[in-house]
């Protein structure tokens, strides 16, 4: 069996995003660059077939020169080697121009599964791993919160607002999983220490044969006209209580009815 | 430059995933497992998948192949949010498996690492008894050889990771001949007729550590369990502590940062006289004093664990070391306590734990009189005369 398992460099979830005001998009250098979260469960997850079945997992990654240290990070938790597509072309990329590098990076490559995070921290469009699939030209299995492979078919759970759906696609195919699917590990020191000698492949647009207007900003599709930032947090409203609860508790019901939650 | 004080790339992510295992993990449970006096079997274990207690062995032994100061680094981080783990963790690598390391035989180290290393046993460290510990010279546990057997009796005390689910075996110290004196190590494992795991104490802080007094009735090892050369085991063991005391000081410097962690947070949030009490001198300078320190703490065990590695003598500046950040920790959290007011004093914040903890840093493998001792004589002063 053979995973990819794409990720994503994204500004530290934590900190607060800055827009870089020259074209709208943001700001990669304004805070500690960070392994996308949703990606740790999509490495988990490969990693949990790679230690019950035997695997080799491969990461792919689309970004700068600088993304080698989370390509690294990612391969601390025990993976085998990685697709680097470095190219300074792809920056400022939507869904459709990501999902097309990704794809053209597959092209050649043989893979029975590809796991990954259902969306990334920083754009969260939720769109990369159905787009892949369709490049690809593959069943897409999305929001897993659980994952079955077994007689060359895959199983999820398909979260939904109200329960779940239980999908089955053959592989191989595309499947996003969500936060409910696992809980990660921490790599091992082990894994820290190996991730630097695992093979790296770095290739460019050119030798993926992506055309260069089809991606990056100038070939997105979508386009960002005007940034407003969120409002500063309002102050909440304060409810007295004169010791005996029911003054509080009334204000409280109040409250909550006016925002139609009661 | 010769001096140098970057860590590799590797060093650095070890510290940042430790620092996230601590945050995420560990701080969110510790006043729990304060309470309780609960050792967390499921967090230490977490920590052996992530190849802690196997940071300074190599891999064939089921170690992770770094370094000492990898080790400490992890201690250091555990230390910011919980000292009781960073003691166990200190206490498995440093004390516990470490002899096995250092004076085992190829076949003793082949049976007995590998499970240490990988965190899945623990192992306890037997020199303190209860007639001393500062004067370990006058222990009265005695060995005796029966056949193909050494016969123990005796009783050590203070002993840490002796008592868990965990705990595999403790090496120990005993008298093998009184004339002329002789002092050797024994593996001895747990369960072993004749050897006992008392109930603990009642102690003032690391709670969530396990320590344990043992006893030694009669209890029969095979030769086999020897550990090191006969006569040697005294000297091997306090070589033990000489390399204890940079791990010791990385806990300490752990707890100092803690408190600037807790105290620079807690002097924005807090507001008296209608500002945050971090834009007070009173408050602020102590906070600046407190760094002060957590970062000379820190230059110094790394300094210790440099001269180590590089095969350099480096035990005055391992005690200068433990001597320094013991104290500073106890400094630093009774101050912490004193930022806090009357919140410092009570269990919900992290302070009054720091406070609870730091106190045992100057006693633990040896006091600061020990350590004041080791460094007055290094620089040539005459020893104390006994009697």
């Amino acid at each position: 069996m053979r995973i990819i398992c794409p990720i994503k460099r994204v500004p530290d979830t934590a900190a607060d995003k800055k827009i870089d005001a020259t074209d709208n998009t943001v700001d990669r250098d304004g805070s500690e660059p960070v392994l996308n979260a949703n990606d740790e469960w999509s490495i988990e997850e490969a990693m949990r077939i790679k230690e019950r079945d035997g695997a080799e997992v491969i990461v792919l990654c689309m970004g700068p020169e600088a993304a080698q240290t989370t390509i690294r990070k990612a391969l601390s938790y025990g993976l085998d080697g990685a697709i680097h597509v470095n190219d300074e072309g792809v920056a400022g990329s939507d869904a459709v121009g990501t999902a097309r590098v990704l794809a053209a990076a597959l092209a050649d490559e043989e893979f029975d599964l590809i796991i990954m995070g259902n969306q990334s921290s920083d754009a969260r469009t939720m769109l990369v791993p159905a787009m892949l699939a369709e490049f690809l030209d593959l069943p897409a299995l999305t929001y897993a919160k659980k994952l079955d492979v077994a007689d060359g078919t895959a199983t999820v759970q398909r979260e939904m607002p109200s329960g779940h759906q239980v999908v089955e696609a053959p592989l191989p195919a595309v499947v996003s999983v969500v936060e409910a699917i696992n809980e990660p590990r921490y790599p091992s020191f082990k894994g820290i220490m190996a991730a630097k000698s695992k093979p790296v492949a770095t290739p460019d647009l050119a030798a993926l044969g992506v055309d260069a207007g089809e991606v990056g900003l100038g070939g997105a599709w979508t386009q960002v006209d005007e940034i407003t930032p969120k409002p500063p947090k309002e102050a909440g409203e304060k409810v007295s209580d004169d010791g005996s609860g029911n003054l509080g508790a009334q204000a409280v019901a109040e409250f909550l009815t006016k925002q139609k939650l009661l | 430059m010769a001096i140098s004080f970057e860590l590799t790339e590797e060093q650095a992510e070890l510290r940042r995933v430790v620092r996230q295992f601590a945050r995420d993990k560990v701080a969110p449970r510790a006043r729990e497992m304060n309470a309780n006096r609960e050792f967390p079997l499921d967090l230490v274990r977490q920590m052996g998948e992530m190849g802690l207690f196997g940071l300074p062995f190599p891999t064939e032994y089921g170690g992770s192949g770094g370094t000492y100061l990898d080790l400490c680094l992890a201690i250091e981080e555990l230390g910011r949010v919980d000292q009781s783990l960073g003691i166990t963790l200190e206490a498995a690598v440093g004390l516990g498996a470490m002899p096995i390391w250092k004076f085992g035989t190829e076949e003793q180290k082949l049976q007995l690492l590998p499970a240490l290393a990988r965190g899945e046993k623990l192992a306890g460290f037997g020199l303190t008894e209860p007639g001393g510990g500062s004067d370990a010279g006058g222990l009265r546990t005695t060995a005796e050889r029966d056949g193909d057997h050494w016969v123990i009796n005796g009783t050590k005390q203070f002993i840490t990771n002796a008592g868990t689910d965990m705990s595999d075996f403790v090496t120990i110290t005993a008298v093998t001949s009184q004339q002329p004196r002789a002092v050797t190590n024994f593996v001895v494992p747990t369960g072993t007729p004749g050897y006992t795991v008392g109930g603990g104490y009642d102690k003032v802080g690391w709670h969530a550590s396990d320590t344990r007094d043992l006893y030694f009735d009669d209890c029969r090892v095979p030769v086999a369990n020897q550990l090191g050369e006969t006569g040697r085991g005294f000297a091997n063991f306090l070589s033990i502590l000489d390399e204890g005391r940079i791990a010791i000081s990385a806990l300490a410097t752990g707890s100092i940062q803690g408190c600037v962690d807790e105290c620079v947070r807690y002097a924005h949030e807090r507001e008296a006289f209608g500002k945050p009490i971090g834009s007070y001198q009173a408050i602020a300078f102590k906070i600046a004093d407190m760094e002060s320190a957590a970062e000379l703490a820190r230059n110094q065990y790394w300094y210790a664990a440099w001269l180590m590695a590089e095969g350099k003598p480096f035990k005055r500046a391992a005690s200068v070391a433990k001597l320094y950040s013991s104290e500073a920790a106890v400094t630093a959290a009774r101050e912490a306590c004193q930022i806090f007011g009357g919140y410092g004093f009570t269990t919900e914040y992290p302070v009054g734990r720091f406070y609870q903890d730091a106190k045992i840093l100057e006693i633990g493998e040896g006091t600061s009189e020990v350590q004041r001792m080791l460094i007055a004589r290094d620089l040539g002063l005459p020893p104390a005369r006994v009697g």
